[in-house]
């Protein structure tokens, strides 16, 4: 088995009386999708922003690439290769979408304390970016405004962003929220065409897409890992169903 | 959002045509005066251009701009009454004084976000400005007399006021063309970026603070040298140069004539002391039409009157 490119041992983040990660544990190998799921409060967004440099953990460890990035700002953490779209979208609105890859395509390629020139006419930086939103996409809306753009455009928007800057693991905070059926099977067949090229940490509760892309999933309740594992292998946990895709319901669960 | 709409550069080059050509009105009509408050005016404008950098472009609510105007005044003020009247010695030190200070205070400043920003840049002023009206050498409060302008030797002769009006305006022609570069170059998206969203432009790899801190020290230059340049129309400095009801001003320049738009300051430094001019020609209380004039502008002309004139809108 290759080495783990993200590697998470004993995170525990407290607020209050409140353990939001439980000593949570959790590898995702290069080129995998791996899913977390778990009903609301399991602290995914928590894990998320722990593993983005938002918020520090109490203890524990996060190594990327084999080295320790626990304490590391976000934009040094980007600048490794650890790239993440928001939950809630976050794009620069008053640029148009190609202005924003091309912002991405720019945060990787050096300092900005370049003064003179004009950077919406250097091919440097709008060849990748056209490219990017080309893959999402969105190559026929590059120069509209991101602000016009809609909701599931906005998500392709952030993905093509995300993209930009090269990632190695690529971190999807709910990237289906708010989308129809319709414009969440497309975003799946673009997450599928990133499988190998680089890992990607999906949280997710859209289950039809999780079960249609993920090679392994974490499952996790009140901050702790319940299980790991292929699609199959969590579908058939015991305590997976008790706790949280209930009983009754066989075969691939639906919403949760 | 790119500046580059006909309408725009229409408007534009009609501003800087009337510029140019006003001192000759002013001489055809016999009306020296006018002379007077253009060069004032486009000395403002420098001011303002600059804080439209940080504010309109970089996001950054600074209210204590005017300070910058104090220290270049103050530098050219200082160095003339110890006799240095060479402005090849007085206009450099007066950018590197106000680099300095705009290092110092943007350094501190850019640590805090929103209102705590609008607060800690206000207290810096209002420290410096106590600080000028404590120096009695240099007239504390009442401030002090410049007797000799700054000295470039032949051509360049800045007591012949038609003279000094046109070096204003070239150096607000070339302040503005370095706002332009700076703004679509790299460093420019960045700062823009950061003003859009500051959380979006750390998760995809900028170190903001660092941008909008060049962006902040870059604005308090290019005002110190407004500041040199209006010491030298005055022939006279004053802790009231930098009182922060002046920084109020630029802050109302700048919203006035569009925030974030290249030539919006000009506009604004236009109408704002074109009205005050005209106003309180009519009645003494002015300020009483002007006040509502502003909120006026400020509720339905979001893009200031650079918008309306150029039929945009800024959301």
């Amino acid at each position: 088995m290759a080495e783990p490119l993200l590697q998470v041992e004993g995170l525990v983040k407290r607020f209050g009386g409140i353990v939001a990660t439980d000593q949570l544990s959790l590898e995702v190998r290069p080129g995998e999708v791996h899913a977390i799921i778990g009903p609301n409060g399991a602290g995914k967004t928590t894990l998320i922003a722990q593993l983005t440099g938002e918020i520090r953990p109490d203890s524990g460890h996060v190594r990327f690439l084999g080295r320790d990035i626990t304490r590391l700002p976000m934009h040094r953490r980007s600048r490794l290769g650890l790239a993440r779209s928001f939950q809630i979208t976050s794009i620069f609105a008053d640029f148009t979408a190609l202005d924003n890859v091309a912002l991405a395509v720019q945060a990787q390629a050096g300092h900005s304390f370049r003064f003179w020139r004009d950077a919406r006419r250097e091919s440097e930086l709008r060849q990748p970016a056209l490219a990017a939103l080309t893959q999402v996409g969105l190559g026929a809306r590059a120069g509209d405004p991101a602000s016009s753009l809609s909701h599931g455009e906005h998500r392709q928007l952030e993905i093509a962003m995300a993209l930009a800057t090269r990632p190695k693991m690529l971190l999807l905070d709910e990237p289906m929220a708010g989308m129809g059926p319709e414009e969440s099977s497309r975003l799946v067949e673009i997450l599928r065409g990133f499988k190998g090229s680089f890992a990607t940490l999906l949280v997710e509760h859209d289950m039809e897409a999780v079960f249609a892309l993920a090679d392994r999933i974490t499952v996790l309740v009140y901050g702790r890992v319940i299980a790991t594992g292929t699609p199959d292998q969590v579908r058939e946990n015991a305590e997976v169903r008790q706790a949280y895709l209930g009983e009754e319901q066989r075969g691939a669960p639906s919403h949760g | 959002m790119k500046d580059t709409s006909l309408g725009q550069m229409l408007v534009a080059a009609a501003i800087l045509l009337v510029l140019a050509l006003l001192p000759i009105y002013a001489a055809v009509a016999a009306q020296p005066f006018y002379l007077t408050l253009f060069t004032r005016i486009v000395i403002l404008a420098i001011a303002a251009a600059s804080l439209n950098l940080i504010l309109g472009y970089g996001g950054m609510v600074s209210f204590g701009h005017a300070v910058y105007i104090g220290i270049g005044g103050y530098t050219v003020g200082i160095l003339a009454h110890y006799g240095i009247n060479d402005g090849y010695i007085q206009w450099p030190l007066a950018l590197a004084i106000s680099a300095l200070a705009a290092l110092v205070i943007g350094a501190l400043s850019l640590r805090t976000r929103g209102v705590y920003f609008i607060m800690i840049t206000l207290a810096f002023s209002q420290m410096i400005f106590y600080v000028a009206a404590g120096l009695d050498e240099f007239g504390g409060d009442d401030g002090l007399t410049i007797y000799s302008r700054s000295q470039f030797g032949p051509p360049v002769d800045l007591n012949n006021k038609t003279a000094f009006y046109y070096i204003c305006l070239v150096v607000l022609v070339l302040c503005l063309g370095i706002t332009w570069r700076l703004v679509n170059s790299r460093f420019g998206m960045a700062l823009q970026g950061s003003r859009s969203n500051d959380r979006r432009m750390r998760a995809i790899g900028f170190a903001t603070y660092r941008y909008r801190l060049v962006g902040f020290v870059i604005a308090g230059t290019m005002c110190g040298l407004a500041g040199a340049l209006l010491a030298n129309h005055t022939d006279f400095i004053s802790p009231a140069m930098m009182h922060w009801t002046r920084s109020g001003d630029l802050i109302f320049m700048v919203i006035l004539g569009g925030m974030g738009s290249l030539f919006g300051p000009v506009v604004g430094a236009i109408a704002y002391l074109m009205l005050e001019e005209l106003l309180s020609r009519v009645t003494e209380y002015w300020q009483i039409i002007f006040g509502p004039l502003l909120i006026l502008v400020v509720l339905f002309a979001k893009g200031g009157i650079g918008g309306l004139l150029t039929g945009q809108r800024r959301g």
